[in-house]
């Protein structure tokens, strides 16, 4: 597999705040990454960085092998579809338009279609749509675009549950016959974790995991029954959070917990949750917030 | 899809597996291609793939080139034979745990087995 973006110890700093401390990652070609982590974690600066559009600091980003920044033949090959996109004072088909001169694998029947689906009137102004309708503008610019490197940051401000699950539709059903490599950040990750291939999550501009999808369920497992009993089966594991009620605890260890550990723990009358991918990022922030300066000392709570 | 921690590919697995036992895939048959399923899970294309290559492997399943993937022959007996083996593991033992924290011995157990046994098999006649 080879590296459609990569970027080596990748730093921007902010005055005295670090955005992005020493970043280092490989996307690989025709696969869906999802870029997740708290906000403020980083990851639109590293999206801002990779499209050419902001400077680090220190480190390097290369996109197809080159640097990003002003080098038009690369910018062609790449769509950034952003929250907060501002649009020059014209009509939803001229902003249309204009996309399908710049990019070279424009599909306009894709574009069309998409249109319909989002219910977007092409002749009416930009300044005149909704935010969910400008979303969606950028969601059928980036999807149409057929871009080899699709960049989406948080893509669906305003827009409403049915309209998410229609772009995350059309997004699967254009890759699928259309592979390339796309790189997502949200904080909705229940709703495109099925969607993800690959997963590199961002805590206070680090990189705290980066690790195929597949690997990263149920890395992590909630142990909760007695106190006594959840105590000596986490003792040599790396607990990330517990709660305490009474005589009862649950603690979510970082473990990938295999048979023997699972007949172990009900032999122990231990309950075993397995943590979704949004819990195991709430999870894994509040262990970093921990040992962070200036950071709530979450990770342990008494409730009794 | 579910979260319990089971990777997405070895549902995909599992599920095809459970209907190509109980014969809703019939031998023969042509299973439902990588892209059908993303599109029906709502699944990555490369997790779907992952889950039929896992049977392909295992020779549940052959490739025909150019038209999909296909129920190989004998593939429902094979299964049937596996999960028979696993039965005790997977459903006895359990049990037998259970049932030894609550004092049921043996004989207990053979007549609630009958008990329960006759009256699922009353319901449906």
């Amino acid at each position: 597999m080879t590296a459609v973006l990569s970027t080596t110890g990748l730093t921007r700093r902010y005055q005295d705040q670090l955005a992005l401390d020493d970043v280092s990652i490989d996307i690989e070609e025709g696969s869906i990454t999802g870029l997740l982590g708290r906000n403020g974690a980083g990851k639109s600066t590293l999206m801002r960085i990779v499209t050419g559009q902001e400077f680090a600091s220190a480190g390097t980003v290369r996109v197809f092998g080159e640097s990003p920044v002003e080098h038009d033949a690369v910018l062609r090959r790449m769509v950034f579809v952003r929250e907060d996109q501002v649009f020059p004072d014209f009509r939803v088909r001229h902003a249309v338009k204009a996309a399908s001169w710049f990019y070279p694998r424009w599909d306009e029947e894709l574009a069309q279609s998409l249109l319909r689906d989002f219910d977007l009137p092409d002749k009416r102004a930009i300044k005149k749509l909704s935010r969910g309708m400008r979303s969606a503008l950028s969601i059928v610019i980036g999807l149409a675009s057929r871009a080899e490197l699709t960049l989406l940051d948080e893509p669906y401000a305003g827009l409403d549950a049915v309209a998410r699950q229609l772009f995350y539709d059309r997004l699967l059903a254009d890759y699928a016959e259309h592979p390339r490599t796309i790189l997502v950040s949200t904080h909705l990750i229940d709703e495109v974790a099925d969607l993800l291939e690959h997963i590199v999550m961002v805590d206070h501009g680090r990189v705290v995991l980066d690790a195929p999808a597949d690997d990263v369920r149920g890395r992590a497992t909630t142990v909760s029954g007695p106190a006594r009993q959840v105590q000596a089966f986490v003792r040599h594991r790396r607990v990330l959070h517990e709660r305490r009620i009474g005589a009862r605890m649950a603690a979510t260890v970082a473990d990938r917990l295999d048979r023997d550990d699972q007949a172990q723990a009900t032999a122990m009358n231990l309950k075993l949750e397995p943590l979704s991918l949004q819990q195991l990022m709430v999870a894994t922030s509040l262990d970093a917030a921990g040992d962070h300066p200036g950071g709530n000392d979450a990770q342990k709570e008494d409730i009794a | 899809m579910l979260d319990d921690g089971t990777p997405l590919f070895v549902q995909i697995a599992e599920q095809l597996s459970d209907d190509i036992a109980d014969g809703s895939l019939a031998e023969g048959q042509r299973v439902p291609s990588t892209n059908e399923l993303a599109a029906f899970h709502r699944i990555n294309p490369a997790t779907a793939a992952k889950g039929i290559n896992v049977l392909m492997d295992d020779g549940l399943l052959e490739k025909r080139r150019g038209i999909g993937m296909f129920v190989a022959d004998g593939a429902r007996e094979r299964l049937l034979a596996r999960r028979r083996e696993s039965f005790a593991a997977q459903y006895l033992e359990p049990m037998l745990h259970e049932a030894r924290r609550l004092g049921l011995d043996e004989d207990d157990l053979i007549t609630l087995i009958r008990r329960t046994g006759s009256s699922a098999g009353g319901g449906r006649t």
